[in-house]
């Protein structure tokens, strides 16, 4: 059986302790790994053999649940996407940006599941079909209009890496807006007059200044600029039409 | 058990510095002030124009010299920096579907610098310098 | 929260943007030459009188001027904004009058072309 290569690897880890700390704090481990382990490996390790009582979340260790978001060396990263061959000297571990600390390495993600169920991400049928009726039918074309959008897992990296979200935390945010967008574009829904009315805002699309963080660091290429972008195009017809049409004709 | 989370401040101030993408979007946006300044360096020239020939003239030898060189030079490297950024963002805000796929951005990226490039020789013909 | 009225003014604002990124480095050129003195004879007072007076030159130094005027006063209460000047309402408020005052100014110089 081939050696399995080994490496020390020095993690700096913020920690936090609501029923102790008034501040979080970093805390260094030396724990060693696999070369070919990720970040989530090496915590992990250092929470079997060296310290149990760090706290971080994560499930399915392949970049499909979306749980394991963290900043690795300043960067949002899934931390089982993170390969410890791509860093060198020690790293450095913190709970994602832009969110209340919890405990350790895990965040209150309240507010950005509040802001997914504002947007209405589900289908509102454009006709009404009873199940006797049949199936919504799809061509491959309409499918492909919205499909990339449906890819988020909804891991926020997108928020933790968004300075606008930083600096004005009502905004609804790139993740929540795409996946309006994503209905939106679904040629089965009829709801976008509804869903406009939450992020044609100026918490919605429109505290967007289309720096692109969201899509740099998105681990799913859903590309959210993106979305936000067409959205802040649809939005702006609509304006016209609403504004400038007798009637405000839709 | 009690609950107590921590809220990170973030600089309102000097964010940007914080990481190289960032900067480069501060790059971008500062393009405006210079637009800007150009912008409103048009205005007093149609304004001066409208004075007659002595108030035009003056207003050309104000602008003729190093400094004005100097500041020109810095509005066109800001100009050409919002040309190339803003044709390499367009296919993400207007993308082509073709069927089931969709125009490859850099097709749409290509003809915008193609008429960037007409559109200059055009100009620059008309205004006696080609 | 009510529909945004940023719509407006975002179009102005992609509309001078798409503009100025076609025209504003070539623009910037001639007066560029012209700072140089190398001016050619179109670049002189009569030869711009002549196309101002013109009603294409009129249409093509108001657009130009507008547009770059309404997108840079838009990204600018944006930035000002990134740069940690909050009173977004302020801002845009004076960005938008220095706008329409060039606006303005533009249109009636022109006229009297």
């Amino acid at each position: 059986m081939t050696q399995l290569k080994k490496r020390m690897v020095q993690l700096e880890v913020l920690r936090y302790d609501p029923e102790k700390d008034t501040e979080p704090h970093f805390q260094k481990y030396t724990v060693e790994c696999n070369e070919e382990w990720v970040v989530l490996d090496a915590l992990n390790a250092v929470k079997e053999t060296i310290d149990p009582t760090l706290n971080f979340r994560w499930s399915c260790h392949m970049a499909v649940c979306g749980s394991c978001g963290m900043m690795v060396n300043g960067e949002p990263k899934l931390s089982c996407h993170a390969f410890l061959r791509s860093y060198e000297g020690v790293i450095r571990v913190e709970p994602l940006a832009n969110f209340p600390i919890e405990r350790d390495l895990v965040t209150v993600a309240d507010d950005f599941l509040e802001k997914l169920k504002r947007v209405k991400p589900y289908l509102i049928p454009k006709e009404k079909k009873s199940i006797e009726q049949g199936e919504f039918k799809q061509t491959p074309a309409q499918l492909m209009k919205f499909r990339q959008f449906s890819m988020c897992i909804n891991c926020m990296l997108c928020y933790a890496a968004c300075p606008e979200y930083a600096l004005q935390p009502k905004f609804i945010g790139p993740a929540a807006i795409a996946l309006a967008h994503r209905y939106n574009q679904d040629s089965r829904d009829g709801g976008r007059d509804e869903r406009q009315e939450v992020i044609a805002t100026n918490e919605g699309v429109w505290e967007c200044s289309f720096v692109g963080a969201c899509s740099e660091v998105c681990p799913k290429a859903v590309d959210p600029a993106g979305a936000l972008q067409q959205v802040k195009v649809a939005s702006t017809i609509d304006w016209f039409k609403e504004h400038l049409l007798p009637g405000g004709a839709k | 058990m009690s609950r107590k989370p921590y809220i990170r401040q973030v600089s309102k101030t000097s964010w940007y510095l914080k990481q190289p993408r960032y900067m480069r979007y501060m790059s971008r946006e500062v393009t405006c002030i210079f637009i800007g300044a150009f912008a409103l360096l048009m205005v007093c020239a149609v304004e001066r124009l409208s004075q007659g020939q002595a108030a035009f003239e003056s207003f050309m030898a104000t602008i003729t010299g190093p400094w004005s060189f100097l500041g020109l030079f810095v509005i066109l490297a800001f100009a050409v920096h919002n040309a190339t950024n803003w044709f390499n963002v367009t296919p993400k805000a207007m993308p082509v579907q073709i069927g089931e796929e969709f125009l490859n951005g850099k097709y749409i990226v290509g003809a915008h610098y193609a008429i960037w490039i007409v559109a200059s020789l055009v100009v620059l013909f008309f205004a006696g310098v080609m | 929260m009510a529909k945004s009225n940023k719509p407006i003014f975002w179009s102005l604002f992609a509309a001078g943007g798409t503009l100025a990124a076609f025209l504003a480095p070539v623009l910037v050129l001639l007066f560029l030459l012209l700072s140089l003195g190398h001016a050619p004879a179109v670049l002189s007072y009569a030869g711009l009188h002549a196309f101002a007076a013109h009603w294409f030159g009129k249409l093509f130094l108001l657009a130009v001027i507008t547009l770059f005027l309404w997108h840079a006063a838009h990204r600018l209460r944006v930035t000002a904004f990134d740069f940690g000047l909050r009173q977004d309402s302020v801002v845009a408020v004076v960005v938008y009058l220095i706008a329409a005052a060039g606006t303005i100014t533009t249109a009636l110089c022109l006229l009297r072309i």
